[in-house]
């Protein structure tokens, strides 16, 4: 028997967050005796990056190599992972959250009947029943799920586990995926994707702004903040809604959830819509001139002071520190 | 082109998240109830979509009788007629197989959901209806535009979106900028009480991840405040007391 794991890749290099999934994996086929942790990946990438897994805990990665499958075709993708389910004769698929992991995981949970449980926290306690703990309400409160199928998917949380990094290589092995034209009724024109950038979903560190920023041409010191301390950039709702920023960087109830190690938000209200999307975090900097402003309510450290004189002041100390 | 929109009926994104009955119930007393933020987006673009085909619009909820506010709301926006599953919505498998006999019954064109609830946050009930159908399913999709059989769409990938193109009939997870919410008027409140609510039974009461109890997040501490003519100070508590940097 043995875990598999979904796992994700951005320009040929494995994801961060599906190696927190391996790592997870890991610990749980540690806690039930589920044997190995298998990982599946698809699409064209090195062998040298897929044994590379090994570190965060898998014994051996499944590579189903076919370059129809670079693209993130959802479909294609549900029905390759499926194949790699049956094929290894796991119970348990983990996968970390994501854009395409969670549109994955949806259909699969039906092709192989599954118990899906999404945003999962940390480790199922498995000693009577299948418990797992699940972040909801937007990460305003828990529920521990009870899982009740046979095959169980979980999609988990970033951060839900520290990342393992002293496994041994992997081993590769490629698998023949078959393919159906039907998996490929939809087609990706084409893929706009900011390059070189940390990607916000992903970061360890996110630097944000609001309004009180007051138009695009004032983002220099952030994005001057976010290089120095390699952070992604992101926004509260108004700012993306201005146009000030892309959509993709909005985060809050009905943007990007993130859960970095550090968010620092400036000229940002902390309306409880935006905090829904940070709360995560586990350290939150707050940059206002408002003393009143609700963030402070919600942040570990904080200026009162305005950010056109903080922030450039701040980033000089970065500086000198890093 | 018949469209189906399906919605939450979810507390207000500023209620105040408590539980009762030694923490194994949501309690909701003092709360509000709204449209899903995301079904609201699907709504407002299926609004659009019926108006441009002079097609047919019909919402759907899995929920007990307290979500007739919430449809009759979704009636006001501009849906043709609602249909109600008679049943406490237990897990998305549960959901996902109500809605997904019903619109195969309803024969839909174009299914639209939001991205996720905003109570379970699941973002899985759009996949699992588009695999219980053998329908494709897209999420979360930030554009569409329907031209014939052609759908035209982008979908928000980290960091960036791709554009897709699909044919109908496919089912969207939604989410902005796909349309601007729409407030209902006085006209559509009016027509909205006279337009059907179907109440229809459950197909199956399968189960398979319920939730069994319930909790809050630890209390958060009072923050640090730092001068604002000392940052330097700050960068010292993040690296050597937050540990973060
Ligand atoms: C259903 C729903 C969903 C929503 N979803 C989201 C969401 O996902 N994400 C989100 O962000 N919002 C969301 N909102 C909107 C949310 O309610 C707030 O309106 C929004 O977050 C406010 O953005 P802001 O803090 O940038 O702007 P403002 O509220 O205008 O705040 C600007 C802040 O900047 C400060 N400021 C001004 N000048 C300076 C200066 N020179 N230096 C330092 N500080 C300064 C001010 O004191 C103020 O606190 C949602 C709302 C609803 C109803
Ligand atoms: C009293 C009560 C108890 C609940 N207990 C549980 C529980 O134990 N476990 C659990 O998982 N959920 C529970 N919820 C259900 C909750 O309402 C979820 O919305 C539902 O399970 C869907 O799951 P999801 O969050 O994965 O939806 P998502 O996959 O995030 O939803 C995506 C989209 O699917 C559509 N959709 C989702 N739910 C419905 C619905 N009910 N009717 C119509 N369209 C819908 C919407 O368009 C939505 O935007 C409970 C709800 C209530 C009111």
């Amino acid at each position: 028997m043995s875990i598999l794991v979904y796992i994700e890749q951005a320009e040929g290099k494995v994801k961060k967050t599906s190696l927190e999934a391996v790592s997870f994996a890991n610990a749980l086929a540690a806690q039930t005796g589920e044997g190995d942790v298998i990982a599946v990946a698809l699409g064209t990438i090195g062998n040298e990056e897929l044994a590379s897994v090994g570190k965060a805990g898998a014994a051996k990665v499944l590579h189903g190599a076919e370059s129809k499958l670079d693209a993130g075709v959802i479909q294609a993708h549900a029905s390759a992972v499926a194949q790699a389910f049956n094929l290894v004769g796991a119970k348990t698929l983990v996968l970390a959250k994501s854009s395409l992991g969670d549109a994955v995981a949806a259909r699969l949970a039906i092709k192989i009947k599954a118990g899906l449980v999404s945003n999962v926290v940390e480790l199922p306690k498995t000693d009577s029943g299948y418990l797992v703990k699940r972040s909801i309400y937007t990460g305003k409160a828990f529920a521990e799920t009870s899982v009740t199928t046979e095959n169980k998917i979980l999609a988990i949380k970033k951060n839900a586990i520290d990342l393992k990094q002293d496994g041994a290589a992997a081993q590769v092995e490629t698998f023949d995926v078959a393919l159906e034209d039907a998996d490929f009724a939809s087609k990706i024109t084409s893929t706009e994707r900011a390059t070189g950038d940390v990607l916000l979903p992903e970061a360890d560190i996110v630097v944000s702004g609001g309004r009180g920023l007051k138009g695009p041409e004032n983002w220099g010191m952030v994005e001057d903040m976010a290089k120095i301390l390699g952070a992604a950039t992101a926004c509260s709702k108004p700012v993306s809604d201005l146009e000030w920023r892309p959509h993709h960087e909005h985060v809050g109830q009905t943007g990007v959830k993130v859960a970095p190690t550090l968010y620092i938000a400036i000229g940002i209200s902390g309306a409880i819509q935006h905090l829904a999307g940070v709360n995560s975090s586990k350290c939150i900097v707050v940059i206002n001139k408002d003393p009143d402003a609700p963030f402070f309510k919600a942040a570990d450290y904080g200026i009162v002071g305005d950010a056109f004189e903080v922030v450039p002041k701040l980033n000089e100390a970065l500086k000198a520190e890093l | 082109m018949k469209i189906l929109v399906c919605i939450t009926h979810v507390p207000d994104t500023t209620s105040k998240i408590q539980f009762t009955a030694d923490n194994t119930k949501f309690d909701s007393t003092g709360v509000q109830y709204i449209i899903g933020p995301y079904d609201d987006y699907a709504l407002a673009r299926a609004v659009e979509l019926r108006d441009q085909a002079s097609g047919k619009l019909t919402v759907m909820n899995v929920g007990e009788a307290d979500s007739d506010p919430t449809l009759r709301k979704a009636l006001a926006i501009g849906a043709d007629d609602a249909i109600r599953v008679n049943a406490a919505p237990k897990d998305s498998y549960f959901v996902a197989q109500q809605i997904a006999h019903y619109a195969k019954e309803g024969a839909y064109d174009l299914i639209l959901m939001g991205r996720e609830s905003i109570d379970f946050n699941g973002g899985m009930v759009h996949g699992m209806v588009g695999e219980l159908l053998g329908m494709p399913s897209f999420s979360p999709v930030m554009k569409l535009d329907v031209d014939g059989s052609t759908v035209k769409m982008a979908r928000e990938i980290e960091g960036g979106k791709e554009m897709l193109e699909a044919s109908l009939p496919l089912i969207a997870g939604c989410q902005e900028p796909i349309a601007e919410w729409k407030i209902p008027n006085m006209r559509g409140i009016m027509s909205a009480r006279t337009k059907p609510l179907n109440v229809v039974e459950p197909v199956s009461q399968e189960t398979q991840a319920e939730a069994s109890k319930y909790e809050l997040p630890p209390a958060k501490g009072a923050v640090k405040l730092v001068d604002k003519d000392n940052v330097a100070e700050l960068v010292k508590l993040l690296k050597n007391e937050a540990k973060v940097l």
